[in-house]
C-alpha cells in the first residue's frame, strides 16, 4: 500500500514536471532535398538537443517555388508555420507583404538578442532588408555563382582560371578547345550571366534603386550594352565551339563539367560540397567569376543567391520567442561553420569566418573559401541586391529568350527588347497587387 | 412505353442532392473564384489588391507568348488525339484477329494503362537522356541530333512520343471491347459481300465503331489539353525556359510559381470556356452524325 503511494506521487510529479517543462512547439518548412535536408535536419536536432523549451520540427516542401506557394497558401488559411524559407527571387513578393512577417531584427531585439547587423558579412547583410537596412528575413543558405574548373584540363591545356572575359576567349577557350575540351558551361543563366553581372560589374539592374525604394514605378534595366554584348560574345563561343548550353536545367549543365567534357563550370558556392562528396575522377578547384575589362576595371562582389528565413506573423509571443532562440541558434559560429563545411554555403557571420580561417578549413580546401571571399570584394552602388515583384516570372521570361538565343531562333537584340517589356508589364502588375 | 416516375417532388430532390452538393462544392464555387478573382490583381498573401476590371484578359490578348502557347496547344492536342486514336485502333484490330496467345498480347498492351503521367514523363526523360538516353542515340544513329530541354522542336517531339505512348493502351482497351461487341453474324454478312479486308473495315467495322471512337475522341482531347500536366512538368524538369507548354501548364507556372493570381485565373477561365464551347461543338455537330445500336 505504502509503495503504491510513492509510485502514485512520483507519477502526480512526473505529470506535473511534463506540463510546467512543456517545450514550445515551432516548425520550419524548407525547400532543401536531398544531402542538404539531412542537414538541415541534423541542424534542428541539434538546436532541440541544445536546450530543453523549445523543439522545432522541419519540414520539406519540396522545390523553392513550391515551398513559397505551401507558405502563402498556409498563411491565408491561418495554419503557416514558424518559419519559412523563401529563396532570393521570391524576397519581393515575401517582404512586400507586410504583414506577413515579423522581421528578424525587430523579432531578435524583442526577445533581448545581440543584434548587430554588421556582425554580417558585407554581401549578405541586405539582400534581405528593407530599404532603411533593416533585416526582415535570415540570410540561411548564401551561395554566390563562382567559377569551377578542372585543375587537370587547364594543366593540359597549359593555361590558368581566366581572371576575365577577355581572357577567356583569347587564351583559355582557345587552348582548352585544342585540349580536347568544352571550355565552359553554366547552369542558371538569369543568375549568374544576368543579376550577378549586374552586381559584377556594378550597374543598375532597376530603377528605385535597384527596386529597393518600393514596387511603385520599378522598371527593370536589362536592356543594356554590356549585357548584350556579353550574350553576342556567349553565342560567337558558342559558335566557336567553347560554350556549350545543355538547355534551362541546372543539373544538365553540371553533368559534362564531372564527366570532364567541359572544363569549366559556373554554378554556385553551394555545390561545392556535393562536388567534393562525388569523387570526381579529376582534382577540381574554383576561382571568383570573370568579368569584362572593357565593362569595368574595377570589378565588384557578387549578389548572394539561395535563400533566406523569414518568421511568419501571427504567431504567439512564446512561439515567437522559441524562433528567436533557433535564429540565434543558427548564426552562433559554430552552427554556421557546420552548416558552411557541410553543404558548401557561405558562412553568413564574420565570427563564423574567423573560425573557419582559424580551424584551418580553407588550408585544407581553399576552393572552399571562393564564395565568401567573392562575396567580401568591394561593394558598389549596385551590389547589395536587388528587389523585383514576380521576380520567379521574370526569370522564366529570361530563361525563355536565352534559350532562344542560344538555339538561334531569336537575336540578342529582340530577346533583350522581348525581356524588358515583358518584365516591365510584370513589375507594373506587381506594383498594383501591393495597395 | 410505360413511363416509370416519382409520386412526390421532394424525393428525387433529395436523392439528387449530395450529387449536386459534390458539383457545387467542387466545381461551381471554385469556377466562380476563379471568375471573380481574374478581375483584380492580389497581393499573394492577401493583404493588398486592386480591381483593374478586364485588364488581365486584355494582357492576356495582347500576350504574343500566349497566342504561341495556345497555338501549340492546339497543334499537340491534335497530334496526341490522332495518334493515340489510330495507333489504338490499329492495334485493337490486329489484336482482335490474333486467336493464339490472345490474351497475353492484350496484357501485354494494357500494360501501360497503369503508369501515372509523372512517370510516364520520367520514363520518357530516361528515354531521352541528353548523353546516353536510347532514344536519343537511335535519333542520332539516323542524322538527327536530339536535344531534349534545348531544342525546341525536339522536347515538342518527346512530349507528343510520350503522352502518345501513355494514352494508347486505353484507347486500345474500349476500341478492342468495341470490336469484340461486333455481331459475328454482321461480320459475316461483310465477308459475302465484300473480299477485300480493308474494305470491309471501312464500310462495316468502323462505322460500328463510331460511339466507341466518339467516346474516346472527347476522352483524348481531354487527356491532351490537361492529364499531360504531369508528363509536361516532369520533361521540362519543373523549369520551362524555351520548352513548348500547353495552355494548362501555363495557368500553373504563372498561378504557383510566379503567383500572380489574377493573371492566371483570367487564364483559368479562358480554358473553362474553351473546354465548355468544345463540349457544346462536339455533341451538336458529331454525334448528330454518329448510329447508336
Amino acid at each position: 500500500m505504502k509503495a503504491f503511494k510513492i509510485t502514485t506521487a512520483a507519477a502526480a510529479f512526473a505529470l506535473m514536471a511534463n506540463a510546467s517543462f512543456a517545450a514550445t512547439e515551432i516548425s520550419w518548412w524548407h525547400a532543401m532535398g536531398g544531402a542538404l535536408g539531412d542537414t538541415v535536419n541534423q541542424l534542428a536536432e541539434d538546436f532541440n538537443a541544445s536546450q530543453s523549451d523549445y523543439k522545432i520540427t522541419p519540414v520539406f516542401k519540396g522545390t523553392y517555388e513550391e515551398a513559397l506557394t505551401a507558405g502563402i497558401a498556409a498563411f491565408r488559411a491561418g495554419e503557416q508555420p514558424n518559419v519559412l524559407q523563401v529563396f532570393d527571387a521570391g524576397a519581393a513578393t515575401v517582404i512586400g507583404a507586410k504583414g506577413a512577417t515579423v522581421p528578424v531584427q525587430d523579432l531578435l531585439v524583442d526577445n533581448g538578442a545581440d543584434f548587430d547587423i554588421n556582425d554580417y558579412i558585407s554581401g549578405v547583410r541586405y539582400f534581405y532588408a528593407d530599404s532603411d537596412g533593416k533585416m526582415i528575413g535570415m540570410p540561411f543558405n548564401s551561395s554566390s555563382p563562382i567559377m569551377y574548373y578542372n585543375v587537370q584540363a587547364l594543366e593540359k591545356a597549359g593555361v590558368t582560371a581566366p581572371k576575365t572575359w577577355e581572357e577567356f576567349q583569347t587564351v583559355t577557350a582557345p587552348a582548352l578547345k585544342d585540349a580536347g575540351y568544352t571550355a565552359l558551361s553554366q547552369s542558371h543563366l538569369p543568375w549568374i550571366f544576368t543579376e550577378n553581372f549586374m552586381s559584377r560589374h556594378d550597374l543598375p539592374f532597376a530603377t528605385n534603386d535597384n527596386g529597393y525604394e518600393g514596387a511603385e514605378g520599378t522598371k527593370i534595366l536589362v536592356n543594356n550594352d554590356a549585357i548584350k554584348n556579353h550574350f553576342t560574345a556567349v553565342t560567337d563561343w558558342q559558335k566557336n565551339g567553347y560554350f556549350e548550353w545543355f538547355g534551362t536545367g541546372w543539373g544538365d549543365n553540371q553533368t559534362p563539367f564531372e564527366e570532364g567534357k567541359v572544363a569549366i563550370w559556373l554554378g554556385s558556392s553551394g555545390s561545392f560540397g556535393g562536388l567534393a562528396k562525388k569523387g570526381l575522377p579529376f582534382d577540381f578547384s574554383a576561382t571568383y567569376l570573370p568579368y569584362w575589362e572593357a565593362v569595368t576595371t574595377e570589378p565588384k562582389q557578387t549578389f548572394i543567391g539561395g535563400a533566406s528565413l523569414f518568421a511568419m506573423a501571427g504567431k504567439s509571443p512564446e512561439e515567437n520567442k522559441a524562433t528567436a532562440a533557433f535564429f540565434e541558434f543558427l548564426t552562433k559560429p559554430e552552427t554556421q561553420y557546420f552548416w558552411h563545411q557541410e553543404t558548401g554555403y557561405v558562412p553568413i557571420t564574420e565570427a563564423a569566418y574567423e573560425m573557419a580561417k582559424a580551424d584551418g578549413h580553407y588550408d585544407r580546401a581553399p576552393a572552399a573559401e571562393t564564395g565568401i571571399l567573392q562575396l567580401s570584394l568591394p561593394a558598389g552602388e549596385n551590389t547589395k541586391g536587388y528587389r523585383m515583384g514576380f521576380y520567379v516570372q521574370i526569370r522564366d521570361v529570361m530563361n525563355r529568350e536565352y534559350g532562344r538565343i542560344l538555339t538561334g531562333e531569336t537575336s540578342v537584340e529582340d530577346a533583350f527588347a522581348n525581356i524588358e517589356e515583358e518584365a516591365n508589364g510584370l513589375l507594373a502588375r506587381f506594383a498594383k497587387t501591393q495597395n | 412505353m410505360k413511363r416509370a416516375g416519382f409520386t412526390t417532388r421532394w424525393l428525387p430532390i433529395l436523392l439528387l442532392l449530395p450529387q449536386l452538393l459534390i458539383i457545387a462544392v467542387f466545381f461551381y464555387w471554385p469556377a466562380v473564384h476563379a471568375v471573380q478573382s481574374s478581375f483584380f490583381l492580389q497581393d499573394p498573401f492577401g493583404f493588398g489588391s486592386s480591381f483593374v476590371g478586364l485588364d488581365n484578359y486584355r494582357d492576356l490578348a495582347g500576350s504574343g507568348e500566349y497566342i504561341k502557347i495556345a497555338r501549340f496547344t492546339l497543334l499537340f492536342t491534335v497530334l496526341v488525339t490522332f495518334f493515340s486514336l489510330g495507333l489504338a485502333l490499329l492495334l485493337a484490330v490486329k489484336a482482335d484477329n490474333v486467336i493464339r496467345g490472345a490474351r497475353s498480347y492484350r496484357t501485354l498492351l494494357m500494360w501501360v494503362y497503369a503508369v501515372a503521367p509523372p512517370v510516364a514523363g520520367f520514363i520518357g526523360l530516361l528515354m531521352f537522356n541528353q548523353s546516353w538516353g536510347p532514344l536519343t542515340e537511335m535519333a542520332r544513329a539516323i542524322g538527327w541530333d536530339f536535344k531534349l530541354g534545348v531544342n525546341f522542336n525536339d522536347t515538342a517531339t518527346a512530349m507528343v512520343i510520350v503522352s502518345v505512348w501513355k494514352q494508347v493502351p486505353v484507347n486500345f482497351i474500349f476500341f478492342l471491347s468495341g470490336l469484340q461487341s461486333i455481331p459475328k453474324s454482321v461480320r459475316e454478312a461483310a465477308l459475302i459481300d465484300n473480299r477485300s479486308a480493308v474494305g470491309r473495315f471501312w464500310d462495316v467495322t468502323f462505322p460500328l465503331l463510331a460511339p466507341t471512337g466518339f467516346f474516346l475522341l472527347i476522352i483524348n482531347i481531354t487527356y491532351a489539353l490537361f492529364d499531360t500536366f504531369g508528363i509536361i512538368d516532369t520533361l521540362v524538369k519543373g523549369e520551362p525556359g524555351n520548352n513548348p507548354m500547353t495552355l494548362v501548364y501555363k495557368v500553373y507556372v504563372d498561378g504557383f510559381r510566379g503567383n500572380d493570381l489574377g493573371g492566371s485565373s483570367a487564364q483559368s477561365v479562358v480554358l473553362m470556356v474553351l473546354v465548355l464551347a468544345l463540349t457544346v461543338f462536339q455533341f451538336r455537330l458529331i454525334e448528330r452524325r454518329i448510329h447508336y445500336t
